[in-house]
């Protein structure tokens, strides 16, 4: 994808574009070409509003942006966007918009600068159930204009839903191309991985009776000192998935900081194994037991400019096993870490190499086999499958299916509809920072929870 | 030790580069990508520098080859030019070592020219409140009190960043000009030596008060002083549970709040043993050197500190280096006045190296070198 929109260039290969072999430079040689890239981390200016962000380095931007020239453009990228029934969002600045809408700018970005081979990368990936929808229209919209839309996903029901054609790539390599008339999803998966994947998980019920966590009433601030948490009751129990579904920024992120001691809380209570929970500090909650796959595995869970061991003893460095008298004992703390790498599958070139160059597949494994080793009594897991593909997503969860085997609670905060609806025995749906709904595991019926998702219980998916 | 893997791939293989170096050399490198070129760079930025203060030697009608040999002759040539040059290479070392512990966790203390001087301040108030003590008692306290001095100027700084988010780069540096007033109030009034012909100084410390030398050189025994203080160094970064927390630290804050370490009292400890490091430096100094406190005590230690670290890229081995190659540089700065030019050339080395320095940095993280290996790497998405 990053070749195709000229970011980077292949080593070797050719590319043809209207049957022309084309050499990219740049992004704009690129462009020239009408290829026009909308990535999953968004490309735009966050200060800016929607239209300096659409003019931003366009051709036909003057050197002085006036009112009327604003106001113009304005009317003129509106209504060019109208043809693809797009909306351009109001002009505030882009970080004060959904991530929706800015995704929406983006795509009128790209639409804008002429592209007509136009590459969307995971785009679906940040948005609730209803704009996706409306996404997927807008797409089915473009190609009927003659526009050529390639839309990377790894949600199958996406592909189905609007694809012409669909391409299978795994491992750098394109493994099919069929027509999707004639597809299915089993065989679609089956491309996918190479191999049989087992579609459904096999859960043993759970021995769900002793309750690990407890929160009662929690009010937290997100770190612009605005309450995220408005008052969260929940329990989990251990042995059990606990899945929590909702769109970004209604408050799970914070409430997963604070059920790890990253984030205080301004009331309420918290019971783990028992004991009430006096202050916001991690080496509490480690200590009790609680562990935590964070939201972004390098920003948070990992050291990315230290090496593999160092990263493996980031939880447990201070147990007598790893380090004595304030000395860590490097010999055995190597040793260990290459038996932790073997068993649980981690590639990687060297034990020092750093973690930021392995594959996001391998470093949530290693994340992952950290917190496995701690044996935990409580995890929380933000979306613990984010950006893996279909074979690494799996072990991810048998990996958390043996947890919750070995009677260990599970709080799964995800995005993924599906991952929640087929990991957990219970369903939770968080919406503006508090719970707005439970299903136990068996009775979920999907519309329903995608309207508490988006905070329209009564009228269906009215917020796009 | 290869380990085939489930699909006969080889999961583990000790080839990386950085795999030659014993463990304590390793934990000072960070990425085994681009090794030569990162050690490369301190070598050809000092290299550019003397090029570019060579022409600048030229145009002022000096000829660089005969001012640059001069230099080396003074400051490496004869065992006393040797002894000058260690002698500057002490409290260079002792303040590079301070702001590299600091530098290692991300914690920009430019301050170490103040520390130096409160250390500096704190030993010569020892000598003057407290005369006559014998010299086993003396330098003990001059040395404890300094260290102290040093690691409270610098924890002012420490506590007003961990606690308020004030940037420590400007507190710091504000820091310095205070602590060098301060000095220049004492010493040109309470503190003035009444028998010293009206010269801003204190009175000479008394033998019991300096610090002895080595063997019949001038090196005081603040090289070995200095000399533990690298391996320390060393040893806690790449042995000790607390050095491990540091490194954590240093390269992923949240990381390291995630690991339930406590983030802003290690910041202010490590700030404790920066600002300690470099008031020893003044109190070696003062103690050492100069035998009183004065005037323009510091010809920049505590700023040249901050390049001597930078350049041996916070390596204990490097830092003993280039600690020695920028004393050196001082003493051959001196000894270009007999040729007529200003000793500031060294000043124009020191700046023009660290402009290299920094200006490699850049390029090798984001110029040609870096993007290279990164476009074979891509293949995202």
């Amino acid at each position: 994808m990053s070749m195709l929109c000229g970011l980077y260039r292949p080593d070797a290969g050719e590319i043809f574009v209207h049957g022309e072999p084309v050499r990219f430079k740049s992004p704009l040689d690129a462009l020239r070409r009408s290829i026009g890239m909308v990535h999953q981390s968004f490309r735009l200016v966050p200060t800016f509003t929607p239209i300096e962000n659409v003019l931003l380095g366009h051709p036909s931007s003057p050197f002085w942006h006036s009112r009327s020239l604003r106001r113009t453009k304005r009317e003129e990228i509106q209504a060019f966007a109208n043809r693809y029934g797009l909306d351009l969002p109001p002009e505030k600045p882009m970080w004060q918009l959904s991530v929706g809408e800015q995704q929406r700018v983006e795509i009128i970005k790209t639409l804008y600068r002429g592209a007509d081979i136009i590459i969307l990368d995971e785009p679906t990936s940040v948005l609730s159930p209803g704009e996706v929808d409306v996404l997927l229209e807008t797409l089915r919209r473009m190609a009927n204009g003659g526009k050529t839309v390639i839309l990377t996903t790894h949600k199958l029901r996406e592909v189905m839903a609007v694809a012409d054609d669909i391409s299978v790539m795994r491992k750098g390599r394109m493994v099919k191309t069929l027509p999707a008339r004639k597809a299915n999803e089993r065989e679609l998966v089956n491309l996918m991985v190479g191999r049989e994947v087992v579609a459904h998980i096999a859960k043993t019920s759970a021995l769900a009776n002793e309750c690990i966590v407890e929160v009662h009433d929690l009010w937290a601030h997100d770190d612009n000192g605005v309450p995220a948490l408005r008052g969260v009751n929940l329990r989990v129990m251990a042995g059990e998935i606990v899945g929590l579904a909702g769109v970004a920024g209604n408050g799970q992120k914070e409430l997963a900081e604070v059920l790890t001691g990253m984030r205080s809380w301004t009331a309420g209570n918290i019971r783990m194994m028992g004991r009430r929970m006096q202050r916001a500090l991690a080496r509490d909650f480690i200590a009790l037991g609680v562990c935590h796959v964070p939201e972004n595995r390098l920003q948070t869970g990992l050291v990315g400019t230290l090496g593999l061991v160092d990263n493996l003893l980031l939880k447990n460095y201070r147990s007598p096993a790893h380090s004595r008298w304030g000395v860590l004992r490097t010999r055995e703390n190597r040793a260990w870490a290459s038996g932790l790498i073997r068993k649980y599958n981690v590639k990687t070139p060297a034990l020092d190499t750093p973690v930021r160059q392995l594959s996001g597949g391998n470093q949530q494994k290693l994340l992952l086999a950290r917190e496995l080793e701690q044996n935990p009594k409580f995890m929380v897991a933000v979306h613990p499958t984010q950006g893996l593909d279909v074979a690494a997503t799996e072990e991810v969860y048998q990996m958390l299916l043996l947890l919750r085997q070995q009677g260990c609670g599970i709080l799964l905060i995800s995005e993924d509809l599906d991952e929640v609806l087929r990991l957990s025995d219970r369903v939770l749906v968080m919406f503006g920072g508090s719970i707005q709904g439970e299903f136990s595991g068996h009775e979920v019926n999907r519309e329903q929870v995608g309207r508490l998702m988006v905070g329209a219980p009564a009228e269906g998916e009215a917020t796009g | 030790m290869p380990v085939p893997g489930s699909d006969g791939s080889v999961q583990v293989r000790n080839e990386s580069p950085t795999r030659r170096f014993p463990g304590y050399v390793r934990t000072f490198i960070s990425s085994d990508r681009n090794l030569t070129v990162k050690w490369a760079i301190p070598f050809l930025s000092i290299a550019a520098a003397f090029v570019l203060c060579g022409g600048l030697m030229w145009l002022w009608g000096a000829n660089p080859f005969r001012v640059y040999g001069l230099m080396v002759q003074q400051s490496f040539g004869s065992v006393f030019a040797i002894n000058q040059t260690f002698l500057e290479a002490i409290p260079l070392l002792l303040c590079g070592l301070g702001v590299a512990w600091a530098y290692r966790i991300s914690v920009w203390n430019i301050g170490a020219e103040g520390q130096f001087t409160m250390g500096a301040i704190a030993a010569t108030g020892m000598t003057i409140y407290f005369p006559h003590l014998p010299s086993v008692v003396m330098i003990p306290s001059m040395m404890v009190v300094s260290v102290l001095a040093g690691a409270g100027w610098a924890c002012i700084a420490a506590v007003l960043k961990a606690y308020l988010q004030v940037n420590e780069l400007i507190t710091t540096l504000m820091l310095n000009y205070v602590a060098g007033l301060y000095m220049d109030y004492l010493v040109y009034g309470p503190w003035k030596d009444p028998k010293g012909f009206n010269f801003p100084g204190t009175a000479m410390f008394t033998p019991s008060e300096q610090l002895p030398t080595l063997f019949g050189t001038q090196v005081h025994i603040g090289a070995v002083i200095a000399l533990v203080g690298v391996v320390l160094y060393a040893w806690t970064f790449a042995k000790t549970r607390w050095g491990y927390e540091l490194r954590v630290l240093g390269s992923n804050p949240t990381a390291a709040r995630y690991a339930g370490i406590p983030v802003v009292r290690q910041m202010v400890w490590v700030m404790f043993i920066s600002g300690g490091l470099a008031g020893l430096a003044g109190m070696c100094e003062v103690s050492g050197v100069t035998h009183q406190l004065q005037h323009g005590l510091s010809p920049g230690y505590g700023y040249t500190a901050i390049i001597v670290a930078w350049l041996a890229r916070l390596h204990p081995i490097g830092l003993l280096v280039s600690s020695v190659f920028f004393g050196g540089l001082l003493v051959g700065g001196y000894s270009v006045q007999t040729l007529g030019l200003p000793s500031s050339i060294s000043l124009m080395l020191q700046g023009a190296i660290l402009f290299f320095a920094v200006a490699g940095e850049y390029v090798q993280q984001y110029g040609r070198w870096s993007w290279r290996v990164s476009s074979q790497r891509g293949g995202v998405s």
